[in-house]
């Protein structure tokens, strides 16, 4: 059977969330691959929720979050890139491939571009096979 | 006089340290020890066999403290025993809690860490590259066996059900006397928690601006990151302020802010405050917080190359990820 990626996006309200909106009233085409979860920031997502999904076994995991000077919070996604660059790095350092996890920017005019990132993601996640820690079927 | 509380202190993959917390008791621990009689301390302080602590009975422990983490075959074995013949057992010490120090050795493969410990370090001499063998057969005739060597490091409630957590590396003594106190008048929290004060390292480290009254400090972001061999800190203010990475705000404060005292910032060992599950993941969250921009954020990780044995130093084998890998 053909492999699928389970992504799952953790999505900012005020701009990811509503770019994939977008992309749907645009009829943007993408991958069904993406789980997206709302969230009030992107500076929300702990770490541990992007490591549970890993534990879990999620294919891969994204983290949508504001252009710069664009948060609604002021300064919740300059948060999120400090955690989520130094989370991409101690994956790598627990031996996990970092390429399956992503941490974007996208705001809500950018429907094209959220379809593009999942449409990439997707292709590099194919490429890199299932999640090693999955259970179950699917497990290359 | 009621009868005396049954305990007994067994030893895992550790370096006994918890134990020496017990013993620098001293006179509290004599004092304590009319209440309290000790039925087996392996294979450390007593003259006992593993033998004689398989031959108790069921359940004739009250309190057994379980010290160290679980590396060898032997581990789990005597783990499983310890809780059969214990009614209420504590993981004592942050190596039995979430895996200690040692856990990091879960990041290599056997072969390096045998290469390391039993040829490459400088003060080993090995020209005939022996390492240790879980069988041996010598003249032919006599079969030893050693322990085997699991494929990681694991933390107690990974083999057995573990009832309560004390962290530290080791506990503080009187963190020690504290809960011995406890276990003798039975005042015990739900079981599955920590035995803990519940405050944090900053909330009972002298540095911290709220507690020095006078003061006029102010939290800032971080603008640079200094390791600690890079200066010397300050010994008045908060040492996170001053640059040096420093973890007491998510760690237990049971140890009374030792390291802050002697100006060494804190690395965890007391175990995450409650509501943190995984150590790591809420250190590199919370320090993530703190950093101005994003090239201190690229300072630290080419400061600190292996951010995993950074946030991780006495967490790794309870980690959600680090756990299923």
């Amino acid at each position: 059977m053909e492999f699928v990626p389970n992504i799952i996006g953790f999505a900012c309200q005020w701009c990811t969330y509503a770019g994939a909106d977008l992309a749907g009233n645009l009829r943007c085409k993408y991958p069904p691959t993406v789980k997206l979860i709302k969230v009030p920031c992107s500076g929300r997502v702990k770490p541990e929720y992007v490591m549970q999904a890993f534990a879990q076994g999620a294919d891969g995991v994204l983290v949508g979050g504001c252009h710069f000077g664009d948060c609604h919070y002021k300064d919740g996604n300059h948060k999120t890139r400090n955690r989520m660059d130094m989370l991409k790095s101690m994956l790598g350092d627990l031996g996990f491939d970092p390429r399956r996890f992503r941490r974007e920017w996208i705001s809500g005019a950018e429907g094209k571009k959220f379809a593009e990132v999942i449409t990439d993601f997707t292709r590099e996640l194919v490429e890199l096979g299932p999640n090693p820690l999955k259970e179950g079927e699917n497990n290359g | 006089m009621a009868e005396k509380v049954k305990v007994g202190f067994l030893l895992l993959g550790g370096c006994a340290g918890c134990e020496m917390s017990v013993v620098d008791l001293s006179e509290k621990l004599v004092d304590a020890l009319e209440h309290l009689e000790v039925v087996f301390w392996a294979p450390t302080v007593a003259d006992v066999k593993y033998n004689e602590l398989s031959s108790m009975e069921d359940k004739s422990i009250d309190v057994a403290f379980i010290d160290g983490m679980v590396r060898l075959d032997e581990h789990i074995h005597m783990a499983k025993i310890m809780r059969a013949k214990a009614k209420t057992l504590i993981a004592f010490g942050v190596c039995a809690a979430l895996g200690g120090t040692a856990g990091l050795s879960s990041l290599h493969t056997k072969d390096e860490l045998f290469e390391k410990a039993y040829k490459n370090t400088p003060s080993t001499d090995n020209p005939d590259n022996i390492f240790p063998q879980p069988r041996c057969l010598v003249d032919g005739k006599y079969d030893l066996t050693l322990p085997a060597y699991e494929d990681k490091v694991r933390t107690l409630n990974q083999i057995v059900d573990v009832d309560y957590y004390i962290g530290g590396c080791p506990p503080h003594s009187s963190h020690v006397g504290i809960a011995i106190g406890a276990l003798v008048s039975g005042q015990l929290p739900p079981k599955g928690s920590w035995i803990t004060n519940g405050k944090a390292v900053c909330d009972v480290c002298k540095r911290n601006p709220v507690r020095k009254n006078d003061s006029k400090e102010n939290r800032t972001m971080l603008s640079k990151v200094l390791r600690t061999t890079e200066g010397t800190p300050d010994t008045e203010t908060c040492l996170l302020q001053q640059g040096y990475i420093c973890f007491g705000a998510i760690t237990q404060g049971d140890c009374g802010g030792s390291c802050l005292k002697v100006n060494i910032p804190c690395r965890g060992c007391g175990g995450p405050i409650p509501g943190n599950e995984d150590y790591g993941a809420q250190a590199l969250s919370t320090i993530g917080s703190i950093l101005k921009d994003e090239t201190v954020t690229a300072e630290l990780m080419s400061k600190y190359p292996n951010l995993a044995k950074f946030f991780y130093r006495y967490a790794l084998p309870s980690g959600t990820l680090p756990k299923k890998m």
